[in-house]
C-alpha cells in the first residue's frame, strides 16, 4: 500500500513546529525517526494533512545533566542509548533495554521521545520510564510542563498529550551508587516486541531493599508498574520467600488481556518467571 | 607428498567444484532486474479492493465515484473481465474424482476467502489506484463461513460451493492389503494425530507482473517474476485467446520463490486483462498483506497415523488417515492436492514394510487456496513418519538410531518399490545413519544431555530420515492433461570469438541455475566458465521447457546442457579435424583449445575455427556446412522420479518455564547423487533446513472463527532470522542415478524436508521425562507450557 498524499512541512524550533501543528487544525502529526508513524501511513491507518519534520530542532537534541537529573532530547536516537556514555554511567538502565529496542537499522532512526510519544505497550523505553520515575517534559500551545511519567500513559496508545503538544525531553534520575538494576524480555526472536519484559531499578541500604520500582510492558494496554509486587519486596533483603511473594502478587498487578496467541494465563506465568529470574539476577548484584 | 590427482584436477573440470555464481556480483551490486523495479513507457499501476469477509455474496457494486477520481484510467469488475477471459478449473485427470468450482480472474457474485480481489483500478500512480479504491462501495451479504476442518466435514454443513454435494475437494487411498491383521497381532502399536499449520513462502519480493499488450502488433508481453514462464505463455494464451506465438513471457531476475511463484494469481490473470482492455502496460506489485493473504499457502493437514512393530522392533506396517484443507478452490493449473497426495505417497518411505493404507481427503474451506511449497508433503509424511519411529523406539526400548539402523531398506538392496508404489533406484540410508552419528558425536551429545539434567538444563537430540522426489518425469503432471513440460531444452552456440552461449528452458530465482549450467557446459565443452553466458527465461528465445519446479534443474535441466553441450563439441571437432586434416576422434578440447586427443598438444583455437566457419567458410571443403548452435531437448526416461534420500540430526534446549526452544546445532547428510556445485547444494541445503525450522518453530498463518487471518504481517507472522538459527553442519554421500550421463538429482526440497521433523523429535526428546509430548508444528512456546501444564 501506499500513503495517502500529505504536505510537508520542516520545522527548524519548537516555536515554528507548534504554529505548523495549530495552524493545520491539528490534522497534522509530527514525524521524527518515522518508525511507526510511516508504516501506519502506507497502511493508510493515519493520513494526516500535514507532516511536520522536527528532526532538525536542536532543541530536541542531547544528552546532558541537569542537577540531579539526566535531560534526554526527544531526538536522542536509540541507537545513542547504547552509545552515550553519559546514558551508560547516569541511566545505565536504559542501555540495557536499547539493545532489545527492535534492530539496528530500526534503531538507527527511531527516536527515545517518539518511542515515549506514541506509547506502545509492547515497547522497551515508555516502560523503563516508568522504572526511573522519569518526567516528561512537553512543549505545546499554551507552553511548557513536564509531567511525572506515572501520570503520562493513559491507556492503549493513550498519553496525557493534548493535540499540538510535542515531547522536548525525558528528565532521569541520575543513577546512583546505591541502586541496583535489571532488564529481560521474552521475545521468540530477538528484536520481536516481547511477549513479556521488564526493568527495574531498586535502592538499597546493603541488601535491604528502601526502594524499587518494577515496571512490565507487553502485558496490557499500557506500560504497567507492578505496585503489589514492589511493595512485597520493600523493606526487605532479597531471598526465595520474597522473590516468591513478588511473584504471587503479580496476580493482583496484571491483567493481561486475550490474545490469540498468548492466553493470558501464560502472560501472567511468563511474567512471574520473568520477575523470577530478574530479582534472581538483582540479588546477584546486577 | 602432494595429494592424489581426482577428477577435478583435469582442465576445464567443473562438475563438482565449488565456484561462484556468475550473477551474484551483479545482484550484490545492486543491478538486478527485478519486476518490481520495472518501467515502461506509458505503464499504469493496478490496486485491487479486497474482500473484508471469508464468504458472502456481493449484492451490489458501485464505483461511480472511483471512475471520475482524477488520474483514474480504468475500474474493472468481475464481468468486465469474464468477458475477455475464460474461466479455469483446478483439476487434473490423474486425480481420479476431484472438483473444483471454475474460477475468474475476479468474482463474479460471490467472494470465497477474506482477501479476495474484487475489482481493480488502474491509475496513474499505485497511490492514486488507492485512493480510488476508498471511493468504491461493495454491498455483500454475509454467508455462512467454513473455516474449520472438522465442521466443514459435517453433514448439512454450510456450502463452500452451493450447489457441490459437500465440502470434498478429493479423496484417494492407498492400499497394499493385510492391515488391520498386522495391527491385530504385532507386539507393538504406536499411534498419534499430528497438525500441522498453514505457512507461507514470505519470498523477498513479493509477487510481481507488468502486463503490456499492444494492440498493434495484436502481442502480449508479460514480464513475470514466475518460475515458469513457459506455463504462463501457454496459460495467458488460451484464457485470453492470443496465439502462443504473439505470446511473450519475460521472467528475468526474482526476488525468491520457493514454488509459490508458479501458481495462477486471480490479480495476475486481471492484469493481464486489464492491458488488454487498456492498452496500455500495466503493472501489480503485491503488498505484503496482500501477500499473505492471496499468495498460496501449504500445510495445513492433520494426519492420524500408527505403526505396527514386532516384539524385536521391525516395522510391520502403517495406517494413515490424511485430512487437509486447500481454501475455496483447487489453484490452477497444478492443484491442491499434490501435498496430500505426496504425504500419504511418502510417509514410511525410508523403511522395509510392506503393509500400508492412508487415507487422503481434501476439503474446500473459505481460506485463501493452498498449493504447492518447497518440498511439497514432505516435511508432514516425515514428521509424521519419523515421531512415530521415535515413539515405537521408547515403546521398544530402542535408541533412535538403532531402531532406524534396523529397519531403512539396505543400500545394497535396490532396487525397490515402496508399498506406496514409488520405485527407487538407489538410495543410501545405511551409509547416511553411520555419517551422521559420526558426525553429530551422537554418543557424547546423549552424554553431555544426560549431565545437563542433573543441573535442570533440558536438551533434547532428534533425528530424521527422509527421501525426497525430484527430476520429475510427464506423471506429475502431463499425464494428468496438464499442459506442464518435464522436459527441457537448449541451444548451445559457439560465437564468433570463441565463447558459449547457452539458452536454456530451466530459470534462474537465485539458486544458482545459471552458474551449474554454467559449469556443466565449460566442463563438456572444454572452456574457461567465463567464456559460458547463460541466458533463461525468456519465452522468445529460450527454448520451451519445464522451467524450475519440483527439484529438476540440475537433474532434468543440466542433462539437458550436458546433451546439447556434447553435440556442439562434436560439430566443433569435426570442423576442426577437416580443418587439421585429422580423425574427429584424434581431438578434443582443453581450454578453448583444439589439442590432440593423446598428446594434448595444441593444435587450434577454438576461436579460429569459429572465424573460419562464420567468416571463411570458402576455405572449409566443398559441401560443408558447419553447425555451431545446437539445439536439443532431453526428457527424463527410466525411473518416473529420481528419489533422494538423506537425514538431518538437530540439538537443541528447550526452557522448560518459559516454553523457548533454543536450537543449537544442525546436521545433515544428504545423497543428491551427483554434485556439480558443492557450494551451491550446501547453500541451498542450508536455506531450506531454515524454511524447515522457520515452519518447525516459529511460521503459521493464524485465522480467526470468521475466516480472517490476523497474523498477515511480518510483525506477527514470524520468518526465522540469523539470530535464532543455528550452525547447519553438511555432509554428502553420492549415488548418481544411471538414468542420465550426468548423473546428477535434486536437492531443494531435502533441507526442508527433514528440518521440522528433527525438531519435532528433540523436542519431544527434551520433555519426555515431564511426560508432556507435542505433536503439532509449529512447536510454539504456548503449546510446549500447556503440554508442561504450566498454566
Amino acid at each position: 500500500m501506499k500513503a495517502r498524499a500529505f504536505s510537508y512541512f520542516r520545522a527548524d524550533t519548537i516555536d515554528q513546529a507548534l504554529d505548523a501543528h495549530a495552524r493545520a487544525g491539528d490534522d497534522a502529526r509530527f514525524i521524527a525517526g518515522g518508525q511507526s508513524l510511516v508504516p501506519a501511513l502506507s497502511l493508510r491507518l493515519q493520513a494526516p494533512r500535514l507532516l511536520i519534520d522536527i528532526t532538525h530542532i536542536a532543541e530536541l537534541r542531547g544528552v546532558c545533566r541537569e542537577g540531579d537529573t539526566l535531560r534526554i532530547g526527544a531526538l536522542t536516537r536509540h541507537c545513542e542509548m547504547l552509545t552515550e556514555p553519559l546514558i551508560a554511567a547516569f541511566a545505565p538502565l536504559l542501555r540495557a533495554a536499547a539493545p532489545f529496542v527492535a534492530h539496528p537499522a530500526i534503531r538507527n532512526r527511531g527516536t527515545f521521545g517518539g518511542s515515549v510519544a506514541l506509547a506502545d505497550p509492547a515497547s522497551e523505553f515508555p516502560a523503563m520510564t516508568l522504572a526511573l520515575d522519569a518526567e516528561i517534559e512537553i512543549a505545546g500551545p499554551s507552553g511548557s510542563r513536564r509531567l511525572k511519567a506515572d501520570d503520562f500513559f493513559i491507556d492503549l496508545f493513550e498519553t496525557a498529550l493534548q493535540p499540538g503538544e510535542l515531547i522536548t525531553a525525558v528528565h532521569v534520575p541520575l543513577f546512583r551508587s546505591n541502586q541496583r538494576f535489571a532488564f529481560d524480555e521474552l521475545a521468540r526472536r530477538r528484536g520481536d516486541y516481547a511477549l513479556v519484559g521488564c526493568g527495574m531499578l531498586a535502592t538499597q541500604t546493603g541488601d535491604r531493599i528502601d526502594d524499587i520500582r518494577i515496571s512490565f510492558f507487553s502485558v496490557g494496554n499500557t506500560p504497567t508498574r507492578v505496585k503489589g509486587a514492589e511493595t512485597a519486596l520493600t523493606g526487605f533483603s532479597l531471598d526465595a520467600a520474597r522473590i516468591a511473594a513478588a511473584q504471587a502478587a503479580l496476580d493482583n498487578d496484571l491483567a493481561p488481556p486475550e490474545s490469540d496467541e498468548v492466553p493470558p494465563m501464560m502472560r501472567l506465568h511468563l511474567a512471574r518467571v520473568l520477575l523470577g529470574r530478574l530479582l534472581g539476577r538483582l540479588g546477584e548484584g546486577a | 607428498m602432494s595429494a592424489p590427482l581426482t577428477s577435478l584436477d583435469r582442465p576445464n573440470s567443473y562438475i563438482g567444484r565449488s565456484v561462484p555464481r556468475p550473477n551474484a556480483k551483479r545482484l550484490l551490486a545492486g543491478r538486478g532486474r527485478y519486476v518490481s523495479d520495472l518501467r515502461l513507457p506509458r505503464m499504469l499501476h493496478a490496486a485491487f479492493l479486497r474482500s473484508p469477509h471469508a464468504h458472502a455474496k456481493i449484492v451490489s457494486i458501485n464505483t461511480e465515484q472511483a471512475r471520475v477520481l482524477e488520474g483514474v484510467h480504468l475500474v474493472a469488475t468481475g464481468a468486465d473481465l469474464a468477458k475477455i477471459c475464460t474461466p479455469w478449473t483446478g483439476t487434473l485427470d490423474h486425480f481420479k474424482g476431484m472438483t473444483s468450482a471454475p474460477q475468474l480472474p475476479l468474482p463474479l457474485d460471490r467472494v470465497v476467502w477474506a482477501g479476495q480481489a474484487v475489482v481493480a483500478v488502474v491509475a496513474e500512480s499505485r497511490s492514486i489506484a488507492e485512493d480510488a479504491l476508498e471511493l468504491i462501495e461493495i454491498d455483500y451479504e454475509d454467508l455462512p463461513v467454513v473455516v474449520d476442518i472438522d465442521s466443514a466435514r459435517e453433514v448439512g454443513t454450510p456450502l463452500v460451493n452451493p450447489g457441490s454435494a459437500s465440502n470434498v475437494c478429493f479423496r484417494s487411498q492407498l492400499d497394499s492389503g493385510g492391515v488391520d491383521d498386522v495391527f491385530a497381532t504385532a507386539a507393538h502399536v504406536v499411534e498419534e494425530e499430528f497438525s500441522f499449520g498453514r505457512h507461507t513462502a514470505v519470498t523477498l519480493e513479493p509477487r510481481a507482473i507488468v502486463a503490456d499488450y499492444d494492440p498493434g502488433a495484436e502481442m502480449l508481453t508479460v514480464h513475470h517474476g514466475t518460475q515458469t514462464p513457459y506455463q504462463f505463455q501457454d496459460l495467458y494464451s488460451r484464457h485470453y485467446g492470443i496465439p502462443e506465438a504473439r505470446v511473450r513471457v519475460i521472467a528475468t531476475d526474482i526476488g525468491g520463490s520457493f514454488g509459490m511463484k508458479l501458481h495462477v494469481y486471480h490479480e495476475d490473470m486481471a492484469v493481464v486483462g486489464l492491458s488488454i482492455l487498456i492498452g496500455r502496460p500495466v503493472k501489480y506489485v503485491a503488498d505484503r498483506i496482500e501477500s499473505f493473504v492471496s499468495d498460496i499457502h501449504a500445510r495445513d493437514h492433520r494426519v492420524r497415523a500408527r505403526i505396527a512393530l514386532d516384539a524385536k522392533g521391525e516395522i510391520l506396517a502403517m495406517d494413515v488417515h490424511d485430512l487437509t484443507a486447500i481454501g475455496a478452490f483447487s489453484t490452477y493449473p497444478r492443484t491442491s492436492v499434490v501435498e496430500g497426495n505426496q504425504v500419504i505417497r511418502l510417509i514410511g518411505a525410508p523403511y522395509c514394510f510392506r503393509n500400508y493404507r492412508a487415507l487422503l481427503e481434501v476439503i474446500f474451506q473459505n481460506k485463501v487456496q493452498t498449493s504447492q511449497y518447497r518440498a511439497v508433503g514432505h516435511p508432514v509424511a516425515c514428521a509424521v513418519t519419523e515421531r512415530l519411529v521415535d515413539m515405537a523406539a521408547a515403546k521398544v526400548g530402542l535408541d533412535p538410531f538403532a531402531i532406524r539402523a534396523q529397519n531403512v531398506i539396505a543400500d545394497d538392496a535396490y532396487p525397490q518399490t515402496s508399498p506406496t508404489g514409488y520405485r527407487f533406484e538407489a538410495l543410501s540410508h545405511q551409509e547416511c545413519l553411520k555419517r551422521l552419528h559420526a558426525m553429530m558425536d551422537y554418543d557424547a551429545l546423549r552424554a553431555e544431555q544426560s549431565d545437563l539434567r542433573k543441573r535442570g538444563v533440558y536438551r533434547g537430540i532428534g533425528i530424521a530420515t527422509f527421501v525426497e522426489i525430484t527430476n520429475p518425469s510427464p506423471a506429475f503432471y502431463g499425464v494428468g492433461g496438464a499442459r506442464i513440460s518435464s522436459q527441457d531444452g537448449a541451444i548451445v552456440g559457439l560465437t564468433p570469438s570463441g565463447e558459449v552461449r547457452c539458452l536454456i528452458s530451466v530459470t534462474e530465482q537465485g539458486q544458482g541455475t545459471e552458474a551449474i549450467i554454467s559449469q556443466i557446459v565449460a566442463d563438456q565443452l572444454g572452456l574457461a566458465q567465463e567464456h559460458v553466458k547463460v541466458i533463461t527465461g525468456d519465452t522468445e528465445v529460450t527454448p520451451h521447457g519445464g522451467a524450475t519446479w519440483a527439484c529438476r534443474g540440475a537433474g532434468i535441466g543440466g542433462e539437458t546442457a550436458l546433451q546439447a553441450t556434447r553435440v556442439l563439441k562434436r560439430n566443433i571437432l569435426e570442423i576442426a579435424a577437416l580443418i587439421l586434416q585429422e580423425q574427429p576422434a584424434a581431438l578434443d578440447i582443453i581450454d578453448g583449445e583444439v589439442v590432440d586427443a593423446a598428446t594434448r598438444q595444441q593444435r587450434l583455437p577454438i576461436s579460429e575455427i569459429a572465424r573460419i566457419a562464420y567468416f571463411r567458410s570458402d576455405t572449409l571443403p566443398p559441401d560443408t556446412q558447419a553447425q555451431l548452435t545446437v539445439s536439443h531437448h532431453f526428457a527424463p526416461q527410466g525411473y518416473p522420479f529420481a528419489f533422494t534420500n538423506g537425514i538431518q540430526g538437530c540439538s537443541l534446549e528447550v526452557d522448560v518455564d518459559t516454553g523457548f526452544v533454543k536450537l543449537l546445532k544442525h546436521f545433515v547428510v544428504e545423497d543428491c547423487g551427483r554434485i556439480i556445485n558443492p557450494m551451491l547444494v550446501d547453500e541451498q541445503l542450508r536455506g531450506g533446513v531454515v524454511q524447515g525450522l522457520g515452519a518447525a518453530l516459529f511460521e503459521e498463518c493464524r485465522y480467526s472463527d470468521t475466516g480472517q487471518l490476523i497474523n498477515g504481517s511480518l510483525a506477527d507472522y514470524l520468518v526465522p532470522m540469523a539470530m535464532e538459527m543455528p550452525d547447519i553442519v553438511i555432509a554428502h554421500v553420492e549415488t548418481p542415478t544411471a538414468d542420465t550421463a550426468l548423473g546428477a538429482k535434486g536437492c531443494g526440497e531435502a533441507g526442508t524436508a527433514a528440518a521440522s521433523a528433527c525438531v519435532l523429535n528433540a523436542v519431544n526428546d527434551a520433555l519426555a521425562q515431564f511426560g508432556a509430548t507435542i505433536n503439532s508444528i509449529p512447536i510454539t512456546p504456548a503449546k510446549i507450557l500447556k503440554a508442561l501444564k504450566r498454566f
